[in-house]
């Protein structure tokens, strides 16, 4: 009965919460809840106030105002109990490189309050999870960044947590490093862990979230799942135009299609595009007319506009 | 100030003491060394020129006199190194304390541990040396033993400033300012190589004011084994200089780490 009463309450709740640097705000009332076992993303173009987002999560920076619960505890008085059931991956490579990967477990358990048997036998056992188990002599500073960012993810593994924080996991990876992450995610998940992420790659968002958050300039623009936000924001179809003529822009306007000009390009978004496709390709002949299913990335880019950051 | 300090600073320490001991070798070699250099530069090549010292109304030998400053001043060297730049290493470029404050530690237990940190190798360097000059007979015992404590205690004082200096400076080259304006007048000035009577009045009530003069007055009345009220002085200063300087680093590093 108890379990149950757990399994339905969410595992953070962030009630109007506010972080402000000076006269900067960093995040200005969000209010967010996640629930147990899914994957939740925050995305956002840089200093949209994910990583101050969830560094409030984790108890890491004080709250300016506003609340948060995780797993039922509020972390302004709590943040110690709360910091001893969760992982987080920071953003930056925080491995120690003064020592080796098998010192890097212990060393970690021990700010946890394992002792070091059982740090050794997870720390073992995570090292093969995570294939590295030929490299646990090796020092931190010896490892590729993959290896880093694996290593800092299962470090982050070493007190059994329920919820795992991840800051921008896959950033500087490459393909094969990337994938391998994910399914390892995947398989977290199917074990019933909470995973937080933030990240600015749409596919990996669309691949692993069950429910995220787009945000920019502290602010939550849309909420949803990434399928039901490219139904809400834009439509099953894009057609890309290259270089529109005024006819074919003049073509679009007269058929009242949701547009974006971008001058080169024009974009129309479409519930079913198939038959609009083909008839600017009838019309218009458009060699570089394209016609594919809509993403993340599009809403994303919809949301947040196509001007550079910082 | 409201310090939020449990056991689990301890976590720091060690973690500090399993680096230490990857690279123990390296690690004890200057306590070793560095005296012996010193007494066979001052010991030898200053004989000739100045025998004796007078201490406390007796004439003592001039390598007896600065044999206990040499420890002092390795008590001061081996905290304030340790946590202005092993410290700021560790906080800036290898982001250890970020990890850290991931995990069940705060910011004043990160703080706390890297200080009493800085002491311990203040004890370890002060152990070693004291095993070296008394090879040479210099240090009266069973009195002496009790410079092991009071390299803690000095330890805490000097880390203490350091902390507060690594709170405060934007880049690790910034640190030899405090070095250049504030360890190596010390170094000189203190009572160290000289009597502070040798200096020009105002120079001695300014040399009464720093910290490492009292910590040599104190190291110095130990080894020669005499507690004297020089010694208590100095006992007194250290502590209360701890009880405030120590405070002071934790607020100064909390507006660093927290953020």
């Amino acid at each position: 009965m108890m379990s149950e009463n757990n399994s339905t309450q969410p595992v953070i709740v962030a009630d109007h919460l506010k972080k402000t640097f000076g006269s900067f705000t960093a995040v200005d009332d969000i209010s967010l809840s996640v629930d147990k076992g899914i994957c939740f993303g925050i995305l956002g173009p840089n200093g949209a106030g994910k990583t101050s987002t969830i560094r409030m999560i984790y108890g890491f920076s004080p709250i300016t105002s506003g609340d948060i619960s995780v797993f039922g505890m509020d972390i302004k008085k709590q943040s110690r109990e709360i910091k001893a059931r969760i992982g987080v991956c920071q953003q930056d490579n925080t491995l120690d490189p003064d020592l080796t990967v098998t010192q890097n477990f212990e060393v970690f358990a021990r700010y946890f309050n394992i002792d070091k048997k059982t740090a050794q036998e997870r720390a073992s056992v995570l090292l093969q999870y995570f294939a590295m188990e030929h490299r646990q002599n090796a020092r931190a500073t010896e490892l590729s960044g993959g290896m880093v960012r694996r290593l800092v993810i299962a470090r982050a593994l070493i007190n059994k947590p329920e919820l795992i924080i991840l800051d921008e996991p896959t950033t500087g990876l490459d393909p094969q490093s990337r994938h391998q992450l994910w399914e390892r995610l995947e398989k977290l998940k199917k074990e019933g862990i909470t995973i937080l992420l933030t990240t600015h790659y749409m596919d990996e968002a669309a691949r692993l979230c069950d429910d995220l958050v787009i945000m920019d300039h502290g602010k939550i623009l849309a909420q949803g799942s990434p399928q039901a936000l490219i139904s809400e924001y834009t439509g099953e179809n894009i057609i890309e135009v290259a270089e529109p003529e005024e006819e074919m822009r003049a073509f679009s306007r007269e058929r009242k299609a949701r547009q974006e000009d971008l001058g080169h390009r024009l974009i129309i978004y479409a519930e079913n595009g198939h038959e609009l496709y083909r008839e600017i390709c009838h019309r218009f002949s458009h060699k570089s007319c394209v016609l594919r299913s809509a993403t993340l990335e599009d809403v994303f880019l919809k949301l947040t506009g196509r001007e550079l950051r910082e | 100030m409201n310090l939020n300090i449990s056991p689990r600073f301890i976590r720091i320490w060690q973690r500090n003491l399993t680096v230490y001991q990857e690279n123990w070798k390296v690690n004890f070699m200057p306590p070793l060394l560095e005296p012996l250099f010193y007494l066979l530069a001052f010991g030898i090549g200053f004989s000739g020129m100045i025998t004796s010292v007078s201490y406390a109304g007796c004439e003592i030998p001039y390598v007896q006199f600065i044999a206990p400053s040499l420890v002092a001043i390795n008590m001061m060297n081996n905290s304030f190194f340790e946590n202005t730049f092993g410290s700021f290493v560790r906080m800036y470029y290898q982001k250890t304390f970020d990890a850290m404050m991931a995990t069940p530690l705060n910011a004043d237990e990160i703080i706390t541990g890297e200080i009493v940190w800085g002491a311990t190798k203040s004890v370890i360097g002060t152990v070693i040396m004291l095993g070296v000059i008394s090879c040479f007979g210099l240090v009266s015992f069973p009195m002496a033993l009790l410079i092991v404590p009071v390299a803690f205690l000095g330890g805490i004082a000097f880390g203490s400033v350091a902390m507060v200096f690594t709170g405060m400076v934007s880049r690790i080259e910034l640190f030899n300012l405090p070095v250049f304006l504030f360890i190596t007048p010390m170094f000189l000035f203190s009572g160290t190589f000289f009597p502070i009577s040798g200096l020009p009045l105002w120079a001695q009530y300014f040399a009464q004011t720093l910290p490492l003069t009292h910590l040599v007055n104190l190291t110095r009345a130990l080894s020669l084994g005499v507690f004297n009220a020089e010694a208590l002085i100095g006992f007194c200063y250290l502590t209360v200089f701890c009880l405030v300087v120590f405070p002071l680093a934790i607020s100064k590093m909390r507006r660093r780490l927290i953020k």
